[in-house]
């Protein structure tokens, strides 16, 4: 018979939502060692290990859980670093709440939450980190040598393990600095870029070298690539935003949310002027989308001291893509939700610059192809909402760079590089490709569960070459 | 990486520089630009490159000092390097032998003009230039521009050389004379690109203009450097920078590139206090 295990996850502190509304700094604050513990005592250790199934790089859940409990924080750690790279990024923003927590056998019980998994992950990750640095030997790497393009999670997953197997690794990566998306995209109140730098060192000590400043079809062409190494992997993400097009959508104070949150995040503007990238300091602010961006742009405007921030969603608040947590977050800061709302026009004033928002009311009515519930506008329902900001957060499409330079490679109908989802393989024997640029946007563990498998069809293509 | 080996004050405010970057070098062509940050707290800027030394691995690249990040990098001297440099970005100029063509520059666009002249000169073109500015000292790379020009026609306001007034002038003359252009390439300051690409359109002259609105990453990720032409929005670096100037909406244009003025001049006026100027 198990222990009485607490309905509820051990509570965790964060910042008071007023206060962490004027700042940048990370929301949840993580667990202290005997929260962690506790919160460990909650794991069943039952002989299924649903979460296993459920984690998109098979991290052993029981296992890490296991020695956390009893205290062995080193072995903990090596059980977690086994099967991940970034595991202080994953424990921060994975959906745990449909993947390892969806399935955990402590949340099948009638009452119970489940076990608090992403939070245990990050408690031994950061412990990990607050260790003194240990000297790593990088592994002999003469099996090969590989090129890896983008420093996203894919990437960088990629790079970590061929390192491991015993690859010269060569990353390429477009902007100043390496990341990608966890970089540029995600702000510092959910993952500090501290902790990515921090990862991502911990690939460099592998081995593993990143050039950044490097546009894979410009600076180096791909000619030039496949010639000096032996294989190629393509995680260049789906880096181009999609804008719908409506009349105003060039006013000023109308971005996408890839410029909104690459200024903020990557450029620091909400250092400005002590970073000299400035974005707009606004007072009404108006986000569209229901993703986690719309949640991060939504909260970057909040934290830049905008007096209101509005959501402005098509369909309802059951069909939310962005992450509960994340939903919950924003409500508690203050953000205003307009759901069954969708912009139709920006309005500007005579020099250009935004001043409303006209949206309408929306219905849901048939299924559509995705199986949710299709939005039809209400006619006559038209309203306007006074904006001096609009961020549209309505997703991204694959970038043509690297694709354009590269008439070889096969895609799909989407525009993304047609590959096996799960082995990476493209229709080029040396290049395989994994992450958003192959399925669309999605999420970091995706990215890097594709990562994973992809080093593997790596390694097994570049040996039969050999042998 | 990215050393500045060597530099030269060619005009008031404007400067000639050569950089190492040699992949940059081998890669890349007329009418492409860089993306450079002076320092680890420094924005993205995009400059057009005006000259690629292959075997030299190096660029050059010809700046006017109009805000912070410029004023930055005219206070770097020779041995000094700039942060970080990404390039070549955008489409290169569609350089064929299209019979003559008109090369219009003014003021710094002049350095963006240059390599197309020189390339349309070299695959067979009949090369008729025209390079304006406020006077004489301002209208750079007169010589090396004549080098690879049929005719260099010279406007300035003030009359200090050549014929006293605006390109758009220059051009009615051409077309006075009844020459016959297949295509013109219009590079310089917003509202010179506006009236010459309008005066350009009245003569039924295709013209290309080389846009360079604000940036960030410049490979297509962010869509700041979004502009409209002919009813389309297209992101300037990776669609452009070269399009067709008929079609651009310049109003729209000019606003945009305004968007950060209060911005700029804060971190301008800082930067001034920080250096003693």
């Amino acid at each position: 018979m198990a222990p009485k295990i607490t309905p509820k996850k051990t509570p965790i502190s964060e910042q008071d939502p007023v206060v962490r509304g004027k700042n940048f700094d990370e929301v949840c604050l993580g667990y202290t060692l005997d929260e962690a513990r506790l919160e460990a005592t909650r794991c069943l250790q039952c002989k299924t290990a649903p979460c296993i199934a459920g984690c998109p790089v098979a991290i052993d859940i029981p296992g890490f859980i296991k020695a956390l409990a009893e205290g062995d924080l080193p072995k903990s750690w090596e059980i977690l670093s086994d099967a991940t790279s970034l595991p202080a990024v994953c424990g921060r923003v994975c959906p745990q709440e449909t993947q390892c927590e969806g399935v955990c056998t402590v949340g099948k019980i009638k009452g119970k939450e489940p076990v608090a998994i992403g939070k245990l992950e990050r408690f031994v990750a950061d412990w990990k980190a607050s260790q003194p640095e240990e000297a790593i030997t990088p592994p002999v790497q003469d099996k090969g040598k590989v090129a890896v393009v983008g420093s996203g999670p894919a990437g960088l997953t990629v790079a970590g393990d061929l390192a491991k197997m015993g690859y010269k690794v060569t990353v390429f990566e477009a902007l100043h600095e390496p990341g990608g998306v966890l970089m540029y995209g995600i702000p510092e109140f959910r993952l500090p870029k501290e902790i990515v730098r921090r990862e991502i060192g911990n690939i460099r000590k592998l081995g593993v070298d990143v050039e950044v400043n490097a546009v894979v079809g410009r600076t180096v062409t791909i000619e030039e690539l496949r010639s000096q190494f032996d294989a190629l992997f393509i995680g260049t993400g789906a880096g181009t935003p999609h804008f719908m097009n409506l009349p105003g959508t060039n006013l000023n104070g109308v971005f996408s949310a890839s410029e909104y949150l690459t200024r903020i995040n990557l450029m620091h503007a909400y250092e400005f002027p002590v970073y000299d990238t400035p974005t707009k300091t606004s007072k009404k602010v108006v986000v569209v989308g229901g993703g986690n961006v719309a949640m991060d742009a939504a909260r970057s405007a909040l934290r830049l001291r905008a007096d209101k921030v509005t959501v402005v969603y098509r369909r309802s608040i059951e069909e939310l893509p962005a992450r509960i947590e994340e939903y919950h977050h924003a409500v508690e800061e203050g953000i205003v939700f307009n759901f069954l709302t969708n912009p139709v026009e920006y309005i500007g004033d005579e020099k250009g610059n935004l001043k409303a928002v006209r949206c309408i009311r929306m219905e849901l009515g048939e299924p559509d192809a995705s199986g949710r519930r299709r939005p039809v506008p209400i006619k006559g329902s038209e309203f306007v909402i006074e904006a001096d900001t609009v961020v549209e957060a309505i997703g991204q499409g694959s970038n043509k760079v690297l694709l354009n330079a590269f008439p070889e490679l096969k895609l799909n109908k989407w525009g993304y590089i047609d590959a096996d989802e799960k082995t990476g393989a493209t229709n080029l024997p040396d290049v395989f490709a994994g992450g958003d640029i192959v399925t669309g946007a999605a999420t970091v563990i995706l990215a890097m569960g594709v990562g994973r498998d992809a080093a593997r069809s790596i390694d097994s293509y570049i040996q039969s070459k050999k042998g | 990486m990215f050393k500045i080996l060597s530099k030269r004050l060619i005009a008031p405010k404007e400067y000639d520089i050569w950089v190492d970057a040699p992949r940059v070098a081998r890669n890349g062509k007329a009418g492409q630009f860089v993306v450079l940050r002076t320092s680890e707290k420094g924005e993205r800027i995009p400059l057009t490159v005006a000259e690629y030394d292959r075997e030299g691995g190096r660029i050059r690249i010809i700046f006017q000092v109009v805000g912070k990040t410029t004023m930055e990098m005219a206070q770097l001297k020779v041995g000094d390097s700039l942060h970080d440099l990404l390039g070549p970005l955008g489409n290169p100029s569609e350089i064929e032998n299209l019979g003559t063509v008109l090369m219009v520059g003014g003021g710094v666009g002049i350095a963006a003009l240059y390599p197309i002249v020189k390339e349309l000169k070299e695959v067979g073109n009949r090369v008729i230039t025209i390079l304006g500015g406020r006077t004489a000292d301002l209208v750079i790379l007169k010589d090396e521009c004549a080098a690879f020009s049929d005719e260099l026609l010279v406007t300035t306001d003030d009359g200090s050389e050549g014929i006293k007034g605006v390109v758009t002038d220059a051009m009615q003359l051409l077309a006075d004379r009844g020459e016959k252009i297949s295509q013109a390439w219009i590079i310089g300051p917003t509202i010179m690109m506006k009236f010459a690409s309008l005066k350009a359109k009245e003569l039924g002259i295709p013209c290309w203009v080389s846009l360079n609105p604000i940036m960030i990453d410049g490979t297509g990720m962010c869509g700041c450097c979004r502009v409209t032409v002919n009813d389309e929005i297209r992101f300037a670096c990776v669609d452009g920078p070269e399009f067709d100037g008929w079609g651009v909406n310049w109003n729209e244009f000019m606003n945009r590139m305004g968007q950060y003025k209060n911005e700029e001049k804060i971190s301008l006026e800082k930067y001034q206090s920080e250096v003693g100027e």
